[in-house]
């Protein structure tokens, strides 16, 4: 039976602003509702679930510098963050760096209301304690001993080295996550609160170093944790689909038994919101020089329900040939209800969902800018 | 003095073009441009004091990027924002 949870609304942040898909109860009815800051790079958008109010965009503009707009109306009215993430000043001499734009926003532990964290490129982590009005960089990793050997290598990814899917374990707010991709980079744990750091990167290959299995350099596109699990996390990285099961610092790669011919490369990975042995991937094709589209043209999610032990394929509704979609790491998502939801957003701006678990997909919006990110969050019922 | 304000900076100056603003520097420039009309010198300038990439600053028609340039009162300075990509 379908549950009783609210209405959804998914906040679908692109290239050129930020749109707002209303759906009804039933989720059979959507109105797109939009643009809000139109001509600003929206990298990710999120509504705080602490008080259902609270609505944060990362943006930047054209080349102006980055920062953040909150909203208490649901994006009827902004206003932009007094203190945006910010490296601290270098002594006179060093050079500093500089915020290039915030990528990934992640609301804090549900005993510390207004707290957030702010993930940027080139990797920056930050922290906001009163809502995301005022931004302090967290010097625990910024300023870290290692942070020049975990961040500022040379090359990185196309529009820039990221820091993100900053991770809050709910048992624990001291205990964190967070991930980059960039030259170097990885999955790195703070068992208190930020201060320290180390890298959890055992197990996960890196096929573009000598060392295929250093202690750092890999490249995480994306790790999620269970909210009802949190021993349990899912990794879409560079060289496959991982999980891992905490207290073991060692992944293991359950992208081995994804089907050859499709492979095991992508960007996001989805958790169902209540079964921790339930992900979805998109799969693109990472052969030769890394098309990073539908394999074969051929889109499809693919779902495991036994913790990556085995893959179903799920197509049905998305074109069968000539359909070349890319989805970035934060362009995917899942809504609470029972079927769950899911939704992505594509670079070419079409916004795609399923209200059955991924059995059935349509198309909800196209011509969009390009989708960078998704969020699904379900309003008061 | 006056200085020239462009587009994508409007929204901080209520759409005005042109405002009048103080300072002995270009750094005093920016920072009384802030205190009318704040957060506006973060979007041009970064973290370490470094001139954003694409912005560019004109007193009268000589360009500076370095906020130490003193200023004796009577310039005129030009805010431009060099727009490229798609």
């Amino acid at each position: 039976m379908p549950s009783e949870t609210g209405p959804v609304v998914l906040f679908v942040a692109t290239k050129k602003g930020l749109w707002l898909l209303h759906g009804d109860r039933k989720r059979r009815a959507w109105k797109l509702e939009g643009p809000h800051h139109l001509g600003h790079e929206l990298h990710h958008v999120v509504l705080d679930p602490r008080d259902g109010r609270t609505l944060l965009a990362a943006a930047k503009t054209g080349h102006l510098g980055p920062t953040v707009f909150r909203s208490l109306d649901l994006g009827k009215s902004w206003a932009e963050a007094k203190q945006p993430p910010a490296f601290r000043k270098a002594p006179e001499g060093e050079t500093g760096r500089a915020v290039d734009h915030v990528f990934w926003l992640t609301p804090g532990h549900a005993s510390q209301p207004g707290v957030w964290y702010a993930g940027s490129s080139p990797e920056g982590l930050f922290c906001t304690e009163d809502g995301g009005v005022t931004w302090e960089p967290v010097a625990g990793f910024n300023d870290h001993p290692k942070n020049a050997l975990w961040t500022q290598g040379p090359g990185g990814t196309p529009d820039g080295p990221k820091l993100h899917s900053i991770l809050v374990d709910p048992r624990d707010a001291q205990h964190l996550y967070l991930s980059i991709s960039g030259a170097m980079g990885g999955t790195f744990e703070s068992t208190d609160g930020g201060s320290d750091w180390r890298p959890l990167n055992g197990g996960v290959r890196c096929d573009f170093l000598p060392d295929p299995f250093p202690e750092i350099g890999q490249d995480p596109h994306c790790v999620q944790l269970h909210p009802l699990a949190p021993d349990v996390l899912y990794q879409q990285n560079h060289c496959g689909i991982y999980r891992i099961e905490r207290p073991s610092d060692r992944w293991e790669r359950i992208g081995d038994n994804m089907p050859k011919e499709v492979g095991d490369i992508g960007f996001p990975v989805t958790l169902h919101p209540r079964d921790p042995n339930t992900a979805w991937v998109f799969p693109m094709d990472g052969s030769q020089v890394w098309p990073r589209t539908s394999p074969d043209g051929k889109p499809a999610v693919y779902v495991t329900r036994d913790a990556g032990k085995s893959w179903t394929r799920q197509d049905r509704g998305f074109p069968r040939e000539q359909a070349w979609l890319s989805v970035r790491r934060q362009a995917m998502t899942a809504d609470a209800h029972d079927p769950v939801g899911l939704y992505f957003g594509t670079t070419g701006g079409e916004l795609w969902a399923s209200t059955d678990e991924g059995e059935r997909w349509e198309c909800l919006a196209r011509h969009l800018p390009m989708i960078y990110a998704v969020e699904a969050t379900e309003l008061a019922a | 003095m006056k200085v020239a304000i462009p587009s994508p900076l409007r929204s901080y100056t209520a759409q005005r073009h042109e405002v009048e603003a103080t300072g002995a520097s270009l750094a005093e420039l920016l920072a009384d441009l802030e205190r009318q009309f704040p957060g506006i010198r973060f979007r041009m300038i970064d973290e370490q004091d470094r001139l954003r990439p694409h912005m560019r600053i004109f007193v009268n028609r000589t360009e500076t990027r370095r906020l130490d340039t003193a200023l004796e009162g009577g310039e005129q300075v030009h805010i431009f924002q060099a727009l490229s990509g798609g």
